[in-house]
């Protein structure tokens, strides 16, 4: 799929990252809601699953690039200015991709039993 | 940024007011907005109460009862006074509409007339439409075909492929839908627009037009396309009753299935 600066790209990825989301969120919710205690012990232990880090890990970087899309959104519709606008969508992606790291990292120590 | 607050020299004031005539049983009083690019004052709002047994139905026919009895300064764009030509677009009651189609009576209350909003005001009711008129250059509303097409006559179409510019060829560029978009208003410099864009759709779908991938590959752009977020206020208020907004959407999907 071509993404040169067309805008077609962004809109059929952030369509395709919301419908992935629906599953994504529900197995997620129902995951923690099943979970006797929130507790460091059971996510650990629940962790150690690789399906479940795997789809963890699907959540947090799916979510986290679904929400890069829409914040940019966001800043193309609402700051006229090129730089600012630019600036602000940098400093955002940044940010996700940051906690990205920050979540899959976390999951994986989890996983591997730290 | 988004502009969410008036200027300062763009604050509506209060204008003047001119009453009932006389002996007048069954009255409507029009509030219309006033504004004169020329002389540097604010824009106001002139209260017209006027009598309904000696006027037309139609908003139009106040406004040019205005005109002609009340107020002669009074400007706004009117010519066919019947929903074809869309000259006397205007922000009535709330909502843009054609002032030649709206009944007096479908409005409660006063009737507040208000110019196309978030667009220059040249005077009064009558705003500057340049840049509305651009985008629909922009897009080639013409058919383009390098072929001659046989016996060097017409070029014929299945009824079929007729259908598919139903919905899309009675636009009457009165600039309601574009004028009505959020996103329009804040970004009319780069996104097209509604209407601009109902109009490439329909050469996009017309079967005797060769450029349809040449006007995608023109449309495909984050700001020219993609500012649509299908709110559907062109729908709501286009006088016609066309749906630029499904246009749009179709556009979208026809770039992902051209781009996939």
């Amino acid at each position: 799929m071509s993404n040169k600066h067309g805008g077609t790209g962004h809109f059929w990825v952030q369509r395709l990252t919301a419908v992935a989301l629906i599953p994504l969120t529900i197995w997620f919710c129902f995951s923690l809601a099943k979970m006797p205690q929130m507790s460091h012990a059971n996510l650990s232990a629940w962790m150690q699953s690789p399906f479940n880090a795997a789809l963890m890990i699907l959540v947090i970087s799916v979510g986290l690039y679904h929400g890069k899309l829409g914040l940019q959104v966001i800043a193309e519709d609402y700051i006229s200015n090129r730089s600012t606008r630019t600036i602000t969508i940098a400093i955002v992606t940044m940010i996700c991709a940051l906690f990205a790291v920050i979540g899959i990292v976390s999951v994986l120590k989890l996983s591997f039993g730290a | 940024m988004a502009e969410f607050k008036l200027p300062a020299n763009s604050i509506v004031k209060t204008g003047k007011t001119f009453d009932a005539p006389e002996g007048a049983t069954r009255t409507k009083t029009f509030k219309v907005y006033r504004y004169d690019a020329t002389n540097g004052n604010n824009p106001s709002v002139d209260t017209y109460t006027i009598d309904l047994d000696k006027c037309g139905p139609m908003i139009l026919d106040a406004l040019i009862k205005i005109k002609s009895e009340i107020d002669p300064t009074l400007s706004f764009r009117r010519s066919c006074r019947e929903g074809i030509c869309g000259s006397c677009a205007m922000n009535i009651d709330g909502s843009n509409t054609l002032a030649c189609t709206m009944a007096i009576q479908d409005v409660e209350g006063d009737v507040k007339v208000y110019p196309l909003p978030h667009q220059p005001v040249v005077k009064d009711l009558v705003s500057d439409l340049d840049n509305f008129y651009k985008q629909y250059a922009a897009v080639e509303p013409w058919m383009k075909s390098d072929t001659v097409p046989a016996g060097g006559r017409e070029r014929l179409q299945s009824v079929e492929d007729r259908d598919k510019l139903d919905g899309s060829y009675e636009c009457i560029m009165c600039a309601c839908c574009s004028t009505s978009c959020p996103s329009y208003w804040w970004n009319s410099d780069t996104y097209l627009g509604p209407a601009a864009l109902l109009a490439a759709y329909r050469w996009i779908v017309d079967s005797r037009d060769d450029a349809a991938d040449e006007r995608l590959d023109a449309l495909d752009d984050p700001f020219k396309l993609y500012r649509c977020h299908t709110i559907m206020n062109c729908a709501t208020v286009c006088p016609k009753g066309l749906n630029p907004a499904k246009a749009i959407a179709e556009t979208k999907k026809m770039l992902v299935q051209k781009n996939l």
